[in-house]
């Protein structure tokens, strides 16, 4: 760029245009993207006569919160977002222990049977749990846990997210130089000493990347909830809330509100740290 | 890569001891996996080959039988029909759009995190809510889109319940939610194209667009493969949107391969049947992959 010589004023000039159509685009795309969040949100503080209203409100006048009221006071939504936030850390948490601890065995340990057992593992990620469900759901209502929670913990855990993940942290320990290892078996520490003291903290940053996106995974999940789950009080947010807008006589203004209330919590995540999120997703590519 | 076989024969205990935490290392991922994943793929070979129904309760050996049915079937038919044109609509769009998109945002400017950070906007957020609030906009009465056209002075259409709309809008749906995600894998392939190139051939007098065509396509094209291949994948699995937007409705016009085994399987309880639908699903996800495989060190390296 620096190269370019700027002595000519039309030249500048056209660089100046050129910002200016590039900002109104990306303007027109943010605006494209982020509108139908704006609707939501302010729908969900909407009375229900307004929200029928032609031309369409844009701004809530009177705000109220009746529709929130109604999702926590006559509605379990609490407890659906205590069953989403329970099972998404458990799921997490699983899947970062276990596939830390094969990806360590899988990068940094020789032992017989490795590649195929790796190769195995491989093919997980590219199996869609919908293929699976049936089994699955036979299984787990055969041994009377289909409508628990059970299901919804182990499933991804061994599915596609440990596989994901497994790949993932043995992608990172290959880039650990054996020496280090070598270093701490010279000093007398033993295999699961190495592990914890020395490579786990080192991992620090692919480890976040495994949580946020098996978190998101485990959050937004809706086909396993939906095929398991029969018990109301067991839902997660997404089943609650497609019960809620599946209903005789269903108010949008309380299914926006239930959509708001299943989003932000999620989206105050993603911007306080969006560049890891999208960096985590994009790695992951492997997802549908 | 991993084929470290130097120094066998020197350490042989301290060896020893190691393959022993290797495979205790991956003993909770790998039955777990085994169970839990191996397993009901091959039983969803096995209950295709069968009956099975949760409401009569049977479960006989019947062959082949399912898959002839499946074929047979008007439903199944137009449902693999509406799964083809499903991908075949989104794959151009999102491909060309996201191209578009990671070229303008990829260099750093003001603002652009904000930009980038609104496109990945929608990638967070989960089908059921994304379908909801889309089911929302597209109302025939009241729905923002046919607000809009009011006051233009056109009667919008009946998006929803026309036979011939509900899969373009599905299509339109996905299409906004996944934009980020390719957008971002694309910005990074483009990031790792070397600046020299594009230095060079400004100096010859080549343009933006020709730069873009020359330069940028051919050296992000492992990138366009896979997340080509991607898409396709993500789009024989469309559910969730498909079930809170329409339910498959009007009639069976927005029946996808997902919604038809699910609607199957936990609606009319024919497991048997289901499954066998599910394998053809499973079959064509495997030749995909097979597909990509290829091009997979490619794309590994990029991930690093």
């Amino acid at each position: 760029m620096k190269t370019k010589e700027m002595t000519n004023e039309q030249l500048k000039n056209r660089k100046i245009m050129k910002k200016v159509i590039k900002y109104a685009v990306c303007i027109l795309v943010a605006m494209i993207m982020l509108f139908p969040m704006y609707w939501l949100f302010t729908t969900s503080f909407k009375t229900a006569t307004n929200v029928a209203k032609y031309p369409p409100q844009w701004w809530p006048n009177p705000w109220t919160l009746a529709n929130y009221e109604e999702l926590f006071m006559k509605r379990p939504f609490i407890k659906y977002l205590w069953n989403s936030v329970y099972i998404a850390a458990l799921m997490t948490g699983g899947v970062i222990v276990f596939s830390a601890l094969a990806g360590y065995a899988f990068a940094k340990i020789k032992f017989k049977g490795s590649n195929l057992m790796f190769l195995i593992i491989l093919c997980g990620m590219m199996m869609p749990i919908e293929v699976t469900i049936i089994p699955i759901y036979t299984a787990l209502s055969g041994l009377k846990l289909a409508d628990s929670h059970i299901g919804l913990i182990l499933c991804p855990m061994f599915g596609y997210c440990g596989a994901f993940g497994t790949f993932l942290m043995r992608q990172y320990f290959l880039t650990v130089p054996t020496e280090l290892i070598e270093a701490g078996k010279i000093d007398g520490a033993s295999q699961p000493l190495i592990f914890t003291k020395i490579l786990l903290p080192m991992a620090i940053s692919s480890i976040s990347t495994l949580v946020i996106f098996s978190f998101l995974q485990s959050w937004n999940d809706y086909l396993l909830p939906l095929v398991l789950l029969s018990d109301s009080t067991k839902f997660t947010l997404p089943l609650g809330l497609s019960l809620l807008s599946n209903e005789d006589g269903m108010k949008w203004e309380l299914v926006m509100a239930a959509a708001t209330f299943s989003t932000v919590p999620i989206l105050i995540v993603f911007y306080m740290c969006q560049q890891k999120f999208m960096e985590s997703l994009s790695m992951s590519g492997l997802k549908g | 890569m991993e084929k470290i076989t130097k120094t066998a024969g020197k350490r042989r205990p301290l060896e020893y001891r190691d393959s022993k935490w290797g495979y205790l290392f991956i003993m909770p991922m790998l039955i777990g996996f085994l169970i839990i994943t191996v397993l009901p793929i091959i039983a969803t070979f096995v209950y295709s080959t069968t009956n099975k129904n949760m409401m009569s309760r049977t479960t006989d050996f019947i062959g082949l039988g399912n898959y002839i049915k499946l074929f047979g079937d008007k439903i199944f038919q137009s449902t693999m029909l509406q799964t083809l044109e499903f991908t075949v609509l989104l794959l151009p769009s999102n491909l060309i759009l996201t191209l578009a998109l990671a070229a303008l945002l990829k260099d750093k400017f003001k603002g652009c995190g904000f930009f980038r950070t609104a496109v990945f906007t929608p990638v967070v957020t989960s089908v059921v809510v994304w379908g909801v609030l889309w089911k929302y906009i597209f109302q025939t009465d009241n729905g923002l889109v046919n607000a809009f056209l009011k006051m233009i002075g056109i009667q919008g259409p009946q998006w929803l319940m026309n036979v011939d709309l509900a899969i373009p809008v599905a299509v339109f749906v996905t299409l906004v939610k996944g934009l980020g995600m390719n957008m971002v894998i694309f910005i990074g392939a483009m990031l790792d194209v070397p600046q020299d190139y594009y230095e060079a051939s400004s100096l010859d007098g080549a343009t933006k667009m020709k730069q873009f065509l020359h330069i940028t396509l051919p050296n992000i094209a492992p990138s366009i493969f896979l997340v080509l291949i991607l898409t396709t994948i993500g789009s024989l699995k469309v559910f969730g949107q498909i079930k809170a937007l329409t339910e498959g409705g009007p009639g069976t016009s927005s029946y996808v391969m997902v919604y038809y085994i699910y609607q199957q399987a936990f609606e009319n309880y024919r497991f048997g049947y289901a499954s066998a639908a599910s394998v053809i699903l499973f079959l064509m996800i495997v030749a995909l992959t097979l597909f990509q495989w290829n091009t997979r060190k490619r794309w590994i390296h990029y991930e690093n």
